[in-house]
């Protein structure tokens, strides 16, 4: 008994050096050296500073903007530091609820479009922090956008295609449409076409 | 369901198929007894380590001093995560200064985390310094996975063995499992996941101004009991970072599923593309999956492994689909509001709530299938806002006791215990003594298959019906009427089959949810698996019956289908009144709009 136990206890200790120490230390190593910008975050760099990640979401409710997935993270939408879902049940009433509003919000902002809106606009993401919306949901807001900017809808929808990508692989996945890319793009001057 | 549902389906499992036979062969060369090319390779560094603990390669374990050793190491673990935990504060690389973990926490998640179940009651990317993560969490999701290879291989020894005191050597099984599988795949693992875009540093978290500035509203008492509200704006967001990839690699490999942040695989920083997610996906499989090819070709029969293999897959199969076609039919509730939930070229359309954009409905629903079917837990899409139906299918395949591939090593001996268990109707069906790949089943080795079979279904239900009695249980429930038995019930079938995976409402983060699950996830796992080893004792010690006229061959599609019907029928009869009570009484009502 004292004898495994003593094995158990210098092996548990080696283990760890191998599991948590050298396995994290020789994986960052490397994949710093052939990945660096998707091991830092994938960071959207402006001017030599970041300006938020090409994979985690913003909120956004100015109809200037593309609007991302609802987020239940808390206290704020889009809280990245502490990610989470809603965690409403199906047949829970605050799910309908939230719902309703979402889709009152969305009205209000495009008072003209009467378009049943796609899903995944009104229902909050699994992370809170999604980067995406799929493209039926981009196409529900091209025109709102374009007139809050002035802009023709064939020039927003042009962005809109810029930043959309396929299933990967052809295959895997939905189509989408990354919110934060298309939405600096937007306020970029370049993108007004003029 | 819509074609790219199926193709997607199809590709994974022929791509599985592919991948298991190859990762097999490996590790039956790993285990071997004989010293081979293998072995021969990483030599050096296996007897230093050998050398350095005390530990003599040769040495045979008997089952008992197998499956002490096997305590001894686990329950050493589970305290140096707990004490960890517990002083992480005063610790190095703690950028965020998080404070230390309470007690009945620490106790939960140390068990969880070395139980192979990583059940998290906390949010991690809000409590684990990246020192607690790195040398406590990530050293656990390796050595309780390669403990669960260990104690596999240990009972399939005990049928290729004949007249054999031994099993032989934790110490060499388990070090062998983590030096040539596991740290080699996770290494191979991380690569392809940073390279989609999961995070890999020891970085603080980055502070990024946001492009539209918002601001939320708080409301709190003031000291005459009035309510005051103040607004806080938002003008920066703040990206976590961290040493993910690595933790994540072996989170999938090794059936972990701990999440190194609270979202878990719904993270994009976790999970960022639809490529990361199938080979997450596969990931989970992989080992389980191989370890039933290990199995065929270390009892001289490979017919045996693809046997148990065509079992798995025989339920599987029904049930991902099922599952993905509930999420894909949408939530009833909505139909009455103007929200388009169909698919399409556009949008995947279904039930999207808790789930992600880029995953859609047949990459959340496969995830959440495999998942479960395995004893991973890692979730990348929020399983309490599932369906009614959508729900049901991951928690049954928990209540199968996740043997429909299972954790790696226990999905297999678990379902090795299923097996004996079928050979053994068989054998009474027809009045002979059962035979299971050449050894007698005899009286020992029913008692041990049983209590194998029945103590992760004893402690589903007497756990569910303790919380469900109890105030402090039923406080936990976050969703109103059936869904919230259902949140209770899929917690404690999760804990009770190390799992791991939550209906995330529940708030389980409390003395008395951290206290009994705790006791769920040790005794689901360490009694069961020394049943198994007592029962692996037994048969090695036997000699080898030759087969006769009279053997049931167990490589049949007859056999499977007795053996997965044996598996459902347990499934099926213990839990279908709680699954009435939860699930099933939720889809009447939502079916008929209520």
């Amino acid at each position: 008994m004292s004898k495994l136990l003593r094995q158990s206890f210098v092996l548990l200790l080696l283990m760890t050096v191998i599991t948590g120490v050298l396995y994290p230390l020789a994986a960052t190593g490397l994949t710093q050296l052939i990945f660096p910008r998707q091991a830092n975050g994938s960071l959207i760099v402006k001017d030599g500073k970041p300006v938020g990640s090409a994979l985690i979401g913003q909120s956004f409710t100015d109809p200037k903007y593309f609007w991302g997935r609802p987020s239940a993270t808390s206290p704020n939408a889009y809280n990245a530091s502490a990610s989470s879902g809603s965690n409403q049940g199906p047949t829970n009433p605050a799910l309908t609820d939230a719902v309703k509003q979402r889709i009152a919000a969305l009205r209000a902002a495009d008072p003209g479009n009467t378009a049943p809106v796609p899903v995944d606009l009104v229902t909050a993401s699994g992370s809170g922090l999604d980067p995406e919306i799929s493209p039926a949901a981009a196409q529900y807001q091209v025109a709102r956008v374009a007139r809050a900017r002035g802009l023709s809808t064939s020039q927003v929808q042009a962005l809109v295609n810029e930043y959309t990508s396929g299933r990967q692989l052809g295959m895997l996945g939905e189509p989408r449409v990354n919110v934060l890319q298309l939405n600096l793009a937007l306020d970029t001057p370049r993108a007004h076409g003029s | 369901m819509t074609t790219n549902d199926f193709l997607q389906i199809g590709l994974f499992l022929a791509v599985l198929l592919l991948l298991v036979k190859p990762v097999g062969s490996y590790m039956a060369l790993v285990f071997a007894d004989a010293p081979n090319r293998i072995t021969r390779f990483g030599g050096r560094m296996e007897r230093g380590i050998y050398r350095l603990c005390g530990i003599s390669s040769t040495e045979e374990m008997s089952w008992k001093r197998y499956a002490l050793a096997m305590l001894l190491f686990n329950v050493l673990g589970v305290l140096a995560v707990f004490v960890l935990q517990r002083v992480q504060q005063w610790l190095p690389l703690n950028p965020q200064h998080f404070a230390a973990v309470s007690s009945d926490s620490a106790m939960n998640t140390a068990i969880s985390f070395a139980t192979n179940t990583n059940w998290q009651g906390y949010g991690g990317e809000s409590t684990m310094s990246y020192l607690t993560q790195m040398l406590g969490l990530a050293v656990q999701n390796f050595l309780s996975a390669a403990t669960g290879i260990a104690v596999l291989v240990a009972v399939v020894r005990g049928f290729s063995r004949r007249s054999s005191a031994s099993l032989g050597n934790f110490w060499v099984d388990l070090t062998r499992s983590t030096l040539y599988v596991l740290v080699p795949l996770s290494l191979l693992m991380t690569l392809l996941l940073v390279s989609q875009g999961v995070v890999q540093n020891f970085k603080p978290y980055v502070d990024v101004p946001v492009l539209q500035t918002s601001s939320y509203a708080t409301t709190a008492k003031d000291a005459a009991g009035h309510d005051v509200t103040t607004q806080t704006a938002v003008t920066t967001q703040t990206l976590p970072m961290g040493p993910a990839a690595s933790q994540i690699a072996i989170k999938m490999l090794g059936t972990n599923g701990g999440g190194f942040f609270n979202a878990n695989s719904a993270h994009p920083y976790e999970n960022p593309t639809p490529f990361s997610n199938f080979i997450e996906m596969l990931a989970i499989f992989l080992i389980p999956g191989g370890l039933c090819v290990m199995f065929g070709r270390m009892v001289g029969d490979r017919r045996q492994g693809w046997a148990i293999l065509a079992t798995m897959l025989l339920i599987f199969i029904p049930l991902a689909i099922g599952l993905v076609a509930a999420e894909q039919a949408g939530n009833p509730a909505l139909h009455g509001l103007a929200v388009d939930a169909h698919a399409s070229a556009l949008q995947a359309g279904g039930n999207m709530e808790g789930k992600e954009t880029r995953f859609g409905i047949v990459s959340s629903g496969l995830f959440a299938a495999i998942t479960t079917a395995a004893s991973c837990g890692a979730v990348n899409a929020m399983h309490d806002s599932l369906t009614p139906l959508g729900g049901l299918v991951p928690m049954w395949l928990m209540q199968l006791g996740e043997v429909i591939f299972g954790g790696v090593g226990s999905g297999l001996y678990g379902m090795l215990a299923f097996a004996v268990v079928a050979v053994f109707i068989a054998g009474l069906m027809v009045g002979r003594t059962p035979e299971y790949l050449g050894k007698k089943i005899e009286a020992y080795e029913m008692k041990m298959a049983s209590l194998a079979v029945l103590l992760p279904c004893a402690l589903v239900v007497i756990g569910t019906a303790i919380a469900v009695m109890t105030p402090a249980g039923v406080a936990g429930m976050a969703n109103p009427g059936a869904h919230g038995f259902s949140e209770i019930l899929y917690a404690v079938s999760s804990a009770s089959n190390n799992n791991g995976s939550a209906f995330g409402g529940l708030s389980a983060n409390t003395p008395f949810w951290n206290v009994l699950l705790g006791i769920c996830m040790f005794l689901a796992r360490f009694p069961l698996a020394i049943a198994m080893l007592a029962m692996a004792g037994s048969l090695a010690a036997k000699r080898h019956v030759p087969e006769s006229a009279g053997t049931l061959p167990t490589h049949t599609p007859l056999f499977v289908t007795l053996l997965a019907c044996v598996v459902i029928v347990v499934g099926a009869l213990t839990f279908l009144p709680a699954l009435a009570l939860g699930p099933i009484a939720e889809q009447l009502m939502s079916a008929m709009g209520h």
